[in-house]
C-alpha cells in the first residue's frame, strides 16, 4: 500500500461511525428520560458542551488558542435576547440562527487580527476583544440593560408548537437537538479534506503552506465557523434561561472553557462534550457540599488531573469496561482513548 | 405451616403500612427553605452575613416551628442572575422548598420573580433594595430596605443642614439609579444643586479617576451609593485623594458605611453622615444582645445585611406559626402581610399592600466609640415608620 492511500485509508477509518459514538448519543438521549428532575443542569451541560466544541474546532484542529471565546457567546446571547425582547424574530429556531450569524460576522471581522502572530499574541488579542465587548455592553446599558441585564424576555414556542416550560424539559430537548445537528456538521467538516488540511496547518504551518494549503484563508474560515457555534451556544443560553446579563462576556466563561477542554482533551470533538459533563458535575457536587469554598476543590481537582495526566486517567477509567469486553466478547477493546489528542 | 405463612403475610402488611405511614409523615414534618446567596465573588460578604444571621436565629429559636423542622439549603449564585434562576428552579423542582430567600443583588431577585409566581412560593428578599422588586411578583416579600427609603431622607436632611452643592457617585445598576434619582428629587426640590454626576461600574470599580473629578468640582459634599462590601475600598481611595482634607464630606444611604467594614476604614470616615435602617450601635437592648451574640458566634460585627437575614428568617417562622405549619404559598404570603415585630434595627412591619418593609430610618454620623475605641454609625435623628416612597408615589 502506498503512503498516500495509507493516509486516505486511515482518514476514512476515522471518519466512520463507531459503536461507541452511537452509544454515547443514546446515553445522552436516555438521560433526558431518566432524570426528569435534572433538566436544568443537563441543559447547562449541553450548552457548555456546544460552546466547548466551538473552542475545540479552533484549538484542537487548527491550533488557535483563545482566551476570549466568550465574546462570540456573548454576542449570540445578546442578539437572541434583543431579537426576542423587541419581537424582531419571535420564532426561537430562526432567532437562534440569526444570533449565530451575528456572532459569525464578529468572528470573521476579528479573525484577521487573530491570524496575525502566534500563540501569546493570539491569547492577548482574543482576551482583549472579549474585554472590549464587555465594556461596550456595560457602556451602552440603554440597549443591553447593563449590569441589570436584559429583563423581561419572553420566549415564544419552538417552531410555534412547543412552549418552553418551567421545568426545562422543552429547553433540554431543544438544546440536545441543536447540539446533535451541529455536532454532525462539525464531524463532517473535520473529516473532510478541509479538516485534514487544518491539522496539517496545526502541525506545521510552514510546511502546510509549502504543499499548497492557503493557511490564512483556512484559519479565517474555521475561526469564523467556530464563532458561529459559540454564538449559537450563547443564543441557546438566552433562550433557555430568558436572561442575558453582562457575565456572558466574562473572562471566567472563556477560562472555564479552557478547563473543560483540559479535562476532556482536544482534537476529537468529544473532548468538549465529556469535559463539559465532568466539569459541571464537579461544580455541582462541590458547590452543594460547600457553597462558599467549592472553587478550592475544583482547583485542586484540575491540578491533580494535569499532574497525573489525562492519558493515565483515561486508562484507569476505561480499564474495567475494556477488561469486561475482552472477557465476554473475547476481542480487543472497542472503547479506546482517541489517538489524535493534542 | 399455615400459621407461619399468615405471620409473614401480616408482617409484610405491617411493614408496608409502616413504610407508607412513615414516609409521608417525614416529608411533611420538614419545611425546606432555599437560600440563594452570593457566597463567592464580589458580593460574598452579603451572602456570608445573611447565612450567619440565619444560623444564629435558628440557634436561638430552635429549628422547629409549628411542629415542623426547618431545613435550610444554601446555594451560591455569585450574584449572577442566570445562576440565581437555575438555583431557584433546582430548589423548587428538586428540593421542593416552601420558601426561597436571600438574593444579594436586584438582578438576582428579579430573575427569580417569575418562578416564585409560577410555583406560588414566597420569595423573601433579604438584601436587594430596588423599589420595583416587590411589584414583579405577588409572592415577593422584602425584609431588607429600599434605596428610596434612605435616599429621600438624606436628600431632605442635606438641604436643611447647609449643604448646597453636591456631587454624586453611584454604582451603575438599578439600586444605584434609584438612590440617585430619589436623592436628586428631594435635594433639588429643597433648593440644592447637583454639580457633578458620576456612575461607576458595579464590577471591580476603580473610584480614583472619578474622585479626582469630584475634587475639582469643589462640592460641599459627595453623595455616594455603592453596594455593601465596596464601601471600604471607596473610603480608602477617598482618603488617598485627600478629599477629606479638602473638606468634602460624604453623605448617602448607609451602604457605604456598612458596619462589617466600617471599623477598618480609618479616620477619613469620621463625620460621614448617612441615612440608613440599621446601625450596630442602635441603642436598644435587643440590638445589644444581637450584636453580642453575633460577635461571639462569628467573630465580627453584624451589618445591615445580617439584620435583614435575621428578620427574613423571623418572618418565615412567624408565617409558619400563623398558618399552623401549612406550607401553601398563597396562605404563607397572606400570613406575612401586616406582620409587625421588634427587630434589632427597631420596630418594623410588612406593608400589607405592597409586601414591602416599613421601618424607621435613622440619620447617623460616624464617630469613635469611647467604650471600645471602634468606629460606629451613631444615630442622632429618627424618621419613624417610613414606607417605600418609590411606590407610595404611584
Amino acid at each position: 500500500m502506498s503512503a498516500s492511500s495509507d493516509v486516505g485509508f486511515h482518514a476514512q477509518r476515522h471518519a466512520r461511525w463507531h459503536y461507541g459514538e452511537a452509544a454515547f448519543w443514546l446515553i445522552v438521549l436516555a438521560c433526558g428520560f431518566l432524570f426528569p428532575s435534572r433538566y436544568l443542569i443537563m441543559t447547562d451541560i449541553l450548552r457548555l458542551a456546544l460552546f466547548a466544541m466551538s473552542l475545540d474546532l479552533i484549538l484542537g484542529y487548527a491550533g488557535i488558542v483563545s482566551l476570549g471565546h466568550a465574546a462570540f457567546f456573548g454576542v449570540g446571547a445578546y442578539a437572541a435576547g434583543l431579537l426576542a425582547l423587541h419581537g424582531v424574530i419571535n420564532e426561537p429556531v430562526l432567532a437562534l440562527i440569526a444570533a449565530g450569524l451575528a456572532a459569525t460576522v464578529l468572528g470573521f471581522a476579528t479573525s484577521f487580527l487573530v491570524i496575525r502572530g502566534v500563540d501569546l499574541t493570539r491569547l492577548m488579542v482574543t482576551l482583549g476583544i472579549a474585554l472590549l465587548l464587555e465594556a461596550l455592553a456595560e457602556r451602552f446599558s440603554n440597549i443591553t440593560g447593563g449590569t441589570d441585564g436584559l429583563q423581561g424576555i419572553e420566549m415564544q414556542p419552538i417552531l410555534g408548537q412547543i412552549p418552553f416550560d418551567m421545568f426545562g424539559k422543552a429547553g433540554f430537548f431543544y438544546s440536545l437537538a441543536v447540539l446533535f445537528v451541529l455536532f454532525l456538521l462539525a464531524r463532517r467538516i473535520v473529516h473532510s479534506p478541509f479538516g485534514l488540511s487544518l491539522r496539517a496547518i496545526k502541525n506545521n504551518p510552514l510546511r502546510a503552506a509549502a504543499i499548497g494549503i492557503p493557511v490564512n484563508r483556512r484559519l479565517i474560515a474555521i475561526y469564523t465557523f467556530a464563532a458561529f457555534y459559540a454564538g449559537i451556544a450563547g443564543a441557546l443560553f438566552t433562550q433557555t434561561t430568558a436572561i442575558a446579563s453582562l457575565d456572558v462576556f466574562a473572562f471566567d466563561r472563556s477560562a472555564d472553557l479552557m478547563l473543560v477542554l483540559v479535562i476532556g482533551g482536544t482534537g476529537y470533538l468529544y473532548g468538549g462534550l465529556i469535559g463539559a459533563v465532568i466539569f459541571r458535575m464537579l461544580q455541582e457536587v462541590f458547590s452543594t457540599i460547600t457553597p462558599q469554598y467549592w472553587q478550592f476543590w475544583i482547583g485542586l481537582v484540575l491540578v491533580v488531573i494535569v499532574l497525573v495526566g489525562r492519558q493515565r486517567l483515561h486508562y484507569g477509567v476505561l480499564f474495567l469496561p475494556n477488561l469486561l469486553i475482552k472477557q465476554i466478547a473475547g476481542r480487543k477493546a472497542v472503547v479506546t482513548v482517541p489517538e489524535s489528542e493534542a | 405451616m399455615f400459621e407461619h405463612k399468615t405471620f409473614s403475610r401480616a408482617a409484610a402488611i405491617a411493614a408496608v403500612a409502616g413504610l407508607a405511614g412513615l414516609a409521608p409523615v417525614k416529608a411533611e414534618d420538614t419545611v425546606k427553605v432555599g437560600l440563594i446567596l452570593p457566597m463567592t465573588g464580589g458580593q460574598a460578604s452579603t451572602g456570608k452575613q445573611i447565612e450567619n444571621a440565619i444560623k444564629l436565629y435558628m440557634q436561638q429559636n430552635g429549628d422547629t416551628v409549628a411542629g415542623k423542622k426547618i431545613e435550610i439549603i444554601v446555594k451560591d449564585d455569585a450574584a449572577i442572575p442566570d445562576k440565581t434562576k437555575t438555583a431557584a428552579q433546582e430548589l423548587i423542582v428538586n428540593d421542593k422548598v416552601s420558601f426561597i430567600g436571600g438574593f444579594g443583588v436586584t438582578p438576582a431577585a428579579l430573575a427569580a420573580a417569575p418562578l416564585a409566581t409560577q410555583a406560588k412560593i414566597p420569595e423573601v428578599v433579604m438584601a436587594a433594595g430596588t423599589s420595583i422588586i416587590t411589584e414583579r411578583s405577588p409572592y415577593i416579600v422584602r425584609t431588607s430596605f429600599t434605596l428610596a427609603q434612605s435616599s429621600t431622607i438624606i436628600g431632605d436632611w442635606a438641604v436643611q443642614n447647609g449643604i448646597k452643592k453636591v456631587a454624586t457617585l453611584t454604582s451603575d445598576y438599578a439600586p444605584g439609579n434609584d438612590a440617585l434619582n430619589f436623592f436628586k428629587e428631594h435635594f433639588t426640590a429643597g433648593g440644592g444643586e447637583v454639580v457633578e454626576e458620576v456612575k461607576t461600574p458595579l464590577a471591580n470599580p476603580d473610584f480614583a479617576p472619578f474622585l479626582q473629578r469630584m475634587k475639582d468640582a469643589k462640592p460641599d459634599a459627595i453623595f455616594v451609593f455603592v453596594p455593601a462590601g465596596q464601601g471600604g475600598n471607596f473610603m480608602k481611595q477617598y482618603a488617598e485623594r485627600g478629599l477629606d482634607k479638602a473638606g468634602i464630606k460624604v453623605i448617602g444611604p448607609g451602604d457605604v458605611t456598612d458596619d462589617d467594614l466600617l471599623n477598618n476604614m480609618g479616620d477619613a470616615v469620621l463625620g460621614t453622615v448617612t441615612a440608613h435602617i440599621y446601625s450596630a450601635a442602635h441603642p436598644s437592648q435587643m440590638n445589644k444582645d444581637f450584636v453580642a451574640a453575633y460577635k461571639k458566634a462569628f467573630g465580627n460585627r453584624p451589618g445591615f445585611m445580617a439584620v435583614s437575614g435575621y428578620d427574613g428568617i423571623h418572618l418565615i417562622y412567624e408565617a409558619l406559626k400563623k398558618t399552623n405549619g401549612d406550607t401553601d404559598g398563597t396562605k404563607l404570603v397572606e400570613a406575612m402581610k401586616g406582620q409587625k415585630w421588634e427587630s434589632p434595627r427597631g420596630p418594623i412591619s410588612i406593608d400589607p399592600e405592597t409586601r414591602d418593609i416599613i421601618q424607621n430610618v435613622y440619620i447617623r454620623r460616624v464617630a469613635r466609640s469611647k467604650s471600645d475605641g471602634e468606629l460606629y454609625n451613631v444615630e442622632f435623628q429618627v424618621f419613624e415608620a417610613v414606607k417605600d416612597l418609590g411606590k407610595t408615589k404611584k
